[in-house]
């Protein structure tokens, strides 16, 4: 914790003390035309951690969300991943899963064959694929439509399949922009808690981008909330509260003491009163 | 619900392709009848309009010399054409991996596509030799045809959902691996586009080449055209037409046939909408 930069918003002690496993100095990024979508946005995730990114439309998440994926050029600073093997040509090899915030399917491909893609790409044969696949597509309530294209899914199904997709390979560290936008709420909240059961299962981390309040604060054991022009983190908030979560966590005080508090900053970045 | 839905839609569907083909063959049937009952009853000279009936009989006296020249045209045709697509997909292909080369080949393309076939074609006949028209009508047609097939191969190259490479990207692929699984597909309706028009295109180069190269050192249906003109024989004449228009919608259905069926699955043109 004392080596990081002076300028470093820190977490809760309780999530610092986790070994870093990917961080960011000094991140900014200009796009050709001119739009400053980050400046210097300094981050350390540490491994286990579920961080929420929360703030307003165009604030730069998905841009941020990008870079730590590897997808786009920094325009100064650095991303650093300390604890990833090297791959031959000495960039960082990560495991990475990348729910965009389209669903981004194959339109020719069908929705087995889409979650296939990773492992194909890792030249896993189909058949040993297959039942990852089912599993995968099970968890996402889609078992029946391995056969269906994309144009015969509705938004939030094609959502699911991109999510089964990310979640295939079993990666260390998944990256989800909106996933659960798109969705209604009974299904939102039963892939937030397969969410939630999934990792506490194994030791890995979750970057999840989020317009809601509420569900940052259900899902994640950290918050960062960013403010807009220029991107920027304007608070780094722990979410102290136990896991396992259930809906019993929605009805507990402190769940709505966090709300509260999140909200406050949000209102607080986007210069607005808070409404209490 | 659905079970009665289902039905209604098939049934619905079958008539509407009954209809497109029992359309077109009725319009025929009446143009043609128009034309012979006209002709007969106007007198025109056969040598200005044969009746259809005229055009009957010379086809069926000239079948096997006719069908002879067809298969040479089809033949000139689908090679060219197969050429075209080879050809224009391996330089599309290439101009996608190194934007040097295609900034370096592209405008010399065009310039291929926008010199007419007829100005070059006698300095390819002189060049590949009188002995050799086959060749050279091969080499015309290809340069008609592979244009279409070029551009719009680079065109689909081009234009695979960013999001989608970039998850190629995220999983470590090779440049052959992002091609295959996403480029070439995304590509495909557009390479599909850009088969139909070369089809035809492939069939107006072999023919007006064979036209340009003239003399009897040819024997395809352009020749048979020259031929009969000559001889003031117009029955035959239009017997040779008839079949290179016949040529040209087989091709045209064909490949659209072929498209539909590679595109049914998943392509806006080709799914049925039901909203
Ligand atoms: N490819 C691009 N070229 C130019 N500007 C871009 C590009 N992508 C994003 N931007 C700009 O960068 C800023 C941040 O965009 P980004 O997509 O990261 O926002 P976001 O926080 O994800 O918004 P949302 O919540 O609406 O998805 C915006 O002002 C946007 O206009
Ligand atoms: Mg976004």
């Amino acid at each position: 914790m004392d080596q990081r930069p002076p300028d470093h918003i820190t977490a809760a002690p309780s999530l610092a003390a986790k070994p870093p496993i990917v961080t960011l100095d000094g991140v900014s990024k200009a796009y050709a035309n001119g739009t400053v979508a980050l400046r210097d946005v300094n981050l350390s995730i540490g491994r286990a951690q579920f961080v929420s990114l929360l703030g307003p439309s165009g604030c730069g998440k998905s841009t941020l969300l990008r870079l730590i994926a590897g997808l786009g050029d920094l325009t100064g600073g650095r991303i650093d991943w300390p604890g990833s093997a090297k791959a031959s040509d000495g960039t960082p090899k990560r495991d990475l899963g990348f729910v965009f915030q389209e669903p981004t399917l194959m339109p020719w491909a069908n929705v087995f064959d889409n979650v296939y893609l990773p492992l194909k790409l890792g030249r896993l044969s189909r058949k040993q694929a297959r039942p990852r696949i089912m599993d995968a597509l099970a968890m996402v309530g889609l078992e029946k439509f391995e056969r269906s294209y994309p144009r015969e899914l509705s938004g939030g199904m094609k959502m699911r399949v991109s999510i089964a997709r990310a979640l295939i390979t079993r990666p260390s560290v998944l990256l989800m922009d909106e996933p659960f936008a798109a969705l209604d709420e009974i299904t939102r909240f039963r892939l937030n808690d397969d969410l939630l059961r999934l990792w506490a299962g194994r030791d890995w981390t979750v970057i999840f981008v989020t317009h809601s309040v509420y569900e940052s604060v259900y899902l994640s054991n950290r918050i960062v909330v960013m403010g807009a022009r220029p991107g920027r983190i304007t608070a780094d908030l722990a979410i102290d509260a136990p896991y396992p979560r259930s809906e019993a966590f929605r009805m507990i005080p402190a769940y709505n003491e966090y709300c509260r508090m999140v909200s406050a900053e949000l209102h607080a970045t986007m210069g607005e009163a808070s409404p209490e | 619900m659905s079970t009665s839905a289902e039905p209604v839609a098939q049934r619905a569907d079958r008539r509407l392709i009954a209809l497109r083909i029992a359309l077109p063959i009725l319009v025929g049937v009446v143009f043609l009848g128009t034309w012979q009952i006209l002709v007969t009853w106007l007198q025109v000279p056969k040598f200005v309009l044969p009746a259809p009936s005229l055009i009957a009989t010379a086809f069926v006296d000239d079948f096997a010399s006719l069908m002879g020249s067809l298969w040479f045209t089809l033949t000139v045709t689908v090679e060219a054409f197969i050429l075209a697509v080879v050809g224009g997909v391996a330089l599309a292909v290439l101009f996608s991996q190194s934007e040097i080369v295609a900034t370096a080949l592209f405008p010399y393309a065009v310039i291929l596509q926008v010199t007419p076939v007829v100005s070059i074609a006698p300095l390819i006949i002189i060049w590949v030799g009188y002995d050799n028209v086959r060749v050279a009508l091969l080499i015309l047609a290809w340069i008609v045809a592979f244009f279409p097939v070029l551009s719009n191969t680079t065109l689909g190259l081009r234009s695979t959902d960013h999001n989608l490479r970039n998850l190629m990207q995220l999983y470590g692929a090779s440049r052959w691996r992002i091609l295959t699984e996403v480029q070439f597909p995304s590509a495909l309706p557009y390479l599909l586009a850009g088969m139909k028009i070369s089809g035809g295109l492939s069939l107006i180069g072999a023919v007006v080449a064979e036209f340009v190269a003239g003399s009897g050192a040819s024997t395809g249906l352009a020749w048979r055209i020259i031929e009969a003109g000559n001889r003031l024989d117009i029955p035959r004449m239009f017997a040779a037409l008839a079949l290179l228009s016949v040529l040209g919608i087989a091709i045209f259905g064909v490949l659209s046939a072929f498209e539909y069926l590679m595109l049914r699955h998943w392509h806006e043109s080709a799914v049925r909408r039901e909203n």
